[in-house]
């Protein structure tokens, strides 16, 4: 395995070098042939040339988009062994990667032609990472957190700038570093371009490690606000590098010290406006959606240069674009639109990790760039890595005074060790004026050391650290809802009692913050449409139906074929017809008992069907496949819509629907409703349904089920619904009688009996009580001995084989849990009153038996 | 009045060792107690729903009653306090203090579990020791109060389906025909397992007086 896994390594690898020496050895014997050629050209036209070798013309986006497609290819070797990135991350493979590639490039110009430069950097590679992490930033945790991220961010940085340039300094002047031109401010320039952690580098080692979720934060938070902090430090120490250590007075630190919250503040405050632009540009496109997702990277991406022009700090501004927007773009945009935006920010930003981290290792294949200091550089890395851990437990230490949960010690140990370095510092480093610092080589080539420390080294090592420390993780696993109601109930409640103790906390603060926002914000930055479906309830709601949809047809697909919608249909029809009885007077005991029945519930198909039933439904499908494919034949003869055209797909710029005839819609409409009309009448006068399909070899069930398949053959067809095209067919074809199958097979879920022996039971009263089926009472003692016995087939140990059916508490048992599968339901029935239905079930009528066991055959 | 002061610290002593929070705080809260009871020795209902921003909360009711519910007092009794003096005021009060960096472990996993077992019996109205389906709906019922129309029917359809998953996760090989009748609060506590409480069931009470303060400028 591992073996394998490796020569296919080595061959993707060889097939990398040699598209790429191919690419530059074409590029280079383009540069040497072409002027000749063109010359070649210009004197002597002798006719038309058909076919032109242009290499040059097309050189710069070619060699861009082969760089692109070379990145990929690296991610996709990376990532097919599994067993290589458990270990070491993504991030220190790319950069090896690019060692070698580096290499390649090397061995075929003998010059470095390729590298990252800053411009490419902070231009094209930069502002879309930085755009995914705002616009996917969890705001309410990083707004909770911001305190001690902004702490971090500035204090911190300022500390390790500080830090390391001067203790650098000062091992120069005790002579460590051997003879180099290095001033104190020049040092001090360094230490700034050091200091910041690395937004890219976390990223990319956090992800794969799943901390929990509050030092993660405190990480990637300081990564991405200590940027204004850097941006400052840089240019301020830049320019005082420029004057010289005598013009600086204290004027000009005054104005350094003014510049930092210029700088930090103006940024996020173009971020801001920018945001609110988007939020409201995205109002308005409603009629243009299909370009819609396009604005949000166009007004992202001008907020980074708007903020870069006006020499703002750039990250700080398309952060704070994406944190801001973030609600309301995804609330006023179109799903869709919502969707593409979400995964066209994903790969980009994924594509511009992987072309950096790979820039970062081919950089470093050049020997202009090694100008070895041991002294220098071994410093360097010893004082980066110690001043983070002394600056990160101080300002932790200090900021436990006043935090709400205090972060131990393994927190704060991860935190210092996180203190990545990244692409932002070399982009830095590479920016540092020749003229002005003699040692840049030196300095670009002891931050590339840093950042592969840092990356490499710190990177895969933080994963057996986190697991050593017992640091605690984030939950992998999703939510459970009774969580999220809990974390709702937890909002409200903080609020509550803070206002009943008469403090102004955060929580007070924060839940003014939500009114404003509520009345406010959202009232100027939202559709009026999207004001209402972003409502929490309904998000929750729309998700609980999205699931309960998908687990449907999810499990339907498991049992094969069409089957699900036949059976399932079966057990709607069923339910609307309670439903219908609800409506009805004459029984009320039923109606208000179907006030619990018909529970909405998408979970209650949500555990997987286990191996045993599995086995059973197999059996089942065997016996049944072939008088199943005629039926199904048979039935999509006759009920289903034959389309009068084939769709067709157009082509069109602006919409990629496949177009839909008015016409057709309304005629399905027209025929569903006519076939229930006359199912309707036929369940009325008391005959059989017109229809009669074959029987098939499912007999065993229908004989079990006389009073489910009876009073279903009457009675369900004014289901008053219209969600299945299938529906009367199926109940007038006497498929109901398979209906229990569906939950027997998939019985050992034992949830998903409860529906039906509830369904169950009310069709037994129904027989009784209100309108004796014809087969009704009879079958009834018949099906209790049946039932006893099929349940202890299913269940040996579950229960006794001597409780009878008739023993009330079973029957308490089923009361409250009686939940369909479907929670459109619970709208029709939304008014049930469930005291009502409590103090009925205490006189309810004896009890069917547990519901009878499909037997196979 | 001096033997008045220094039975009030002595009765403060108490208090703090009893709920944990520092002097300062108890005089603060005791302020508040005073402001809230207008004067008076005890509190009720009505006093508390008075407090004018509690009045968007939409679960106030169940924070309230929590207040009176002598679940809470861990004395063992079950019930309802038509009143409730300071301590009892006090008691709920201290469901939300935070840990102190030198809490332990152990102490640390008893607030969790206290802090639960409040949580709890905010959901479990009539005290038997079990949330019912008809309970826990009511919970998200009020809590979605505030969302109007829809709120009332995805209410009972939220209820309904983390109820069920409550007894899925809870009981994974409960037979089929086993009522779930409520959640029990071992459930509850497996559950809520992996939630973090620190931040989210957590006050930082004030050494600060802000209560004072505000008043002294009305």
């Amino acid at each position: 395995m591992l073996r394998r896994g490796r020569r296919k390594t080595w061959l993707l690898g060889t097939f990398l070098c040699l598209v790429l020496v191919s690419g530059v050895e074409a590029g280079a014997k383009s540069e040497h042939s072409h002027g000749g050629h063109q010359q070649q050209n210009a004197s002597e036209i002798t006719g038309i040339p058909i076919v032109k070798f242009k290499w040059h013309h097309v050189e710069m986006p070619y060699t861009v988009a082969l760089w692109v497609l070379v990145a990929g290819v690296c991610k996709l070797v990376i990532e097919a062994n599994h067993h290589v990135t458990t270990v070491i991350p993504e991030s220190a493979l790319l950069i090896c990667f690019g060692f070698i590639l580096g290499g390649i490039v090397w061995g075929a110009d003998k010059v470095q032609t390729f590298s990252l430069t800053p411009t490419v950097f902070f231009f094209y590679l930069l502002p879309q990472i930085i755009l995914d992490a705002g616009y996917f930033m969890p705001n309410k945790l990083f707004f909770s957190n911001l305190g001690g991220i902004l702490i971090h961010a500035v204090i911190g940085t300022c500390w390790n700038a500080a830090t390391v340039g001067l203790s650098l300094w000062g091992c120069h002047m005790g002579g460590a570093m051997g003879d180099i031109d290095i001033g104190l401010l020049q040092y001090l320039l360094f230490g700034s371009l050091l200091a910041a952690v690395d937004p890219v580098a976390v990223i990319a080692v956090f992800e794969e490690v799943h901390v929990n979720e509050v030092l993660f934060i405190m990480v990637f938070g300081e990564s991405l606000l200590n940027d204004g902090v850097t941006v400052v430090l840089f240019n301020v120490f830049d320019a005082f590098v420029s004057l010289g250590g005598g013009a600086i007075d204290a004027a000009e630190i005054v104005k350094g010290i003014v510049s930092f919250f210029v700088v930090a503040f103006g940024g996020a405050l173009v971020g801001v406006i920018f945001g609110i632009l988007l939020s409201l540009l995205t109002r308005c496109t409603k009629n243009i959606q299909i370009i819609e997702p396009g604005f949000v990277f166009v007004l992202g991406y001008l907020s980074y240069l708007t903020a870069e022009m006006l020499s703002l700090s750039a990250i700080l501004s398309i952060t704070f674009c994406g944190v801001c927007c973030q609600k309301y773009i995804n609330a006023n945009m179109d799903e869709k639109s919502v969707t593409t935006v979400r995964y066209v920010m994903k790969v980009f930003a994924n594509g511009s990790e992987t072309m950096i981290f790979v820039f970062l290792g081919i950089s470093a294949i050049d020997k202009t760039i090694w100008v070895w200091n041991t002294g220098f550089i071994l410093l360097t890395l010893l004082f980066v890595f110690v001043y983070r851990f002394i600056g990160v437990f101080a300002l932790t230490w200090i900021q436990n005074k006043f935090r709400l949960v205090p972060l131990d010690f393994t927190d704060r140990i991860i935190m210092s060790y996180g203190g990545l370095r990244g692409a932002v510092a070399y982009g830095l480093a590479v920016l540092l004026d020749p003229n002005k610092i003699k040692e840049r080589p030196l300095m670009i080539g002891t931050t590339l050391i840093v950042v592969y420390f840092t990356v490499i080294l710190q990177g895969i090592t933080m994963k057996p650290l986190v697991t050593w420390l017992k640091v605690k993780r984030a939950a992998l696993s999703e939510i459970m809802l009774i969580e999220k109601v809990q974390n709702k109930v937890f909002d409200h409640m903080l609020v509550a009692i803070e206002d009943i103790s008469g403090q102004k906390g955060h929580n007070y603060m924060r839940d003014k913050w939500k009114n404003f926002e509520g009345k406010w914000l959202s009232w100027i930055l939202m559709k009026p449409s999207a004001r209402k479906k972003h409502d929490y309830v309904f998000n929750v709601f729309h998700k609980l139906n999205l699931k309960d949809a998908l687990d449907y047809v999810a499990e339907g697909e498991c049992k094969g074929s069409l089957e699900f919608v036949r059976n399932e249909t079966a057990y709607i029809d069923f339910k609307k017809k309670f439903g219908d009885d609800f409506s009805d007077i004459s029984m009320p005991e039923i109606g208000i008992d179907m006030g619990d029945t018909t529970i909405a519930n998408p979970y209650a198909r949500r555990d997987t069907v286990p191996s045993v039933s599995l086995e059973m439904h197999e059996q089942t499908m065997n016996g049944l496949r072939e008088s199943e494919d005629i039926n199904t034949h048979h039935l999509l003869q006759q009920h289903l819509y034959k389309g009068r055209k084939q769709h067709r797909h157009r082509y069109s710029r602006s919409h990629f629907d496949v177009n839909q005839d008015e016409d057709e819609v309304q005629e399905i409409f027209q025929r569903t409703m006519r076939n229930r009309l006359e199912s309707f009448k036929s369940a009325k006068m008391g005959v059989a349904p017109p229809k009669t399909i074959t029987k098939h070899p499912k007999k065993d069930t229908q004989q079990k089920m006389p009073n489910g398949k009876s009073t279903d053959k009457t009675r369900s067809y004014h289901s008053g619904d219209e969600d299945f095209e299938f529906s009367e067919g199926d109940s007038a074809s006497g498929y109901t009688g398979s209906f229990p199958r569906v939950t027997y097979t998939a019985g050992a879920s034992h949830l998903q009996s409860n529906p039906v022996r509830s369904l169950f039971q009310l069709v037994l009263r129904t027989g009784l009580h209100a309108r004796p089926g014809p087969h009704g009472p009879g079958a009834d003692p018949a099906l209790a001995g049946r039932g006893g016995a099929g349940q202890r087939h299913r269940r040996p140990v579950a229960e006794s084989p001597g409780r009878t059916a008739l023993d009330p508490s079973n029957l308490r048992r089923l009361a409250p849990l009686r939940i369909s599968t479907r929670s459109s339901d619970s709208f029709t029935l939304a008014g049930v009153d469930p005291a009502a239905s409590s103090r009925d079930r205490d006189d309810l009528p004896p009890p069917p038996s547990p519901p009878p066991t499909y037997k196979p055959n | 009045m001096g033997a008045a002061q220094t039975r009030a610290e002595h009765n403060y002593h108490e208090l703090s060792d009893k709920t944990g929070f520092s002097l300062e705080q108890i005089n603060i809260l005791h302020k508040r107690f005073k402001q809230l009871s207008g004067e008076a020795d005890t509190i009720s209902k009505e006093n508390l729903k008075s407090i004018p921003a509690l009045s968007d909360n939409p679960i106030k009711n169940q924070i309230i009653e929590a207040f009176f519910d002598k679940r809470n007092q861990h004395n063992g009794e079950v019930g309802v306090y038509d009143e409730i003096g300071f301590e009892e005021f006090l008691m709920v009060m201290s469901h939300f203090r935070p840990p102190s960096l030198r809490t332990s472990e152990e102490e640390k996993k008893a607030m969790r579990k206290d802090k639960l077992q409040f949580l709890f019996n905010m959901h479990d109205t009539d005290s038997d020791g079990k949330i019912t389906l008809e309970e826990y709906r009511k919970v998200v019922e009020e809590l979605l109060s505030r969302s109007g129309a829809i709120g009332l029917e995805a209410a009972k359809a939220i209820a309904d389906a983390a109820m069920l998953e409550v007894a899925s996760s809870s009981m994974p090989d409960m037979p089929a025909d086993y009522f779930y009748e409520g959640i029990t609060f071992e459930h509850f506590e497996q559950i809520l397992n992996g939630l973090e409480m620190e931040s989210r069931m957590h006050i930082r009470f004030l050494d600060i007086d802000t209560v004072t303060m505000r008043c002294d400028r009305q």
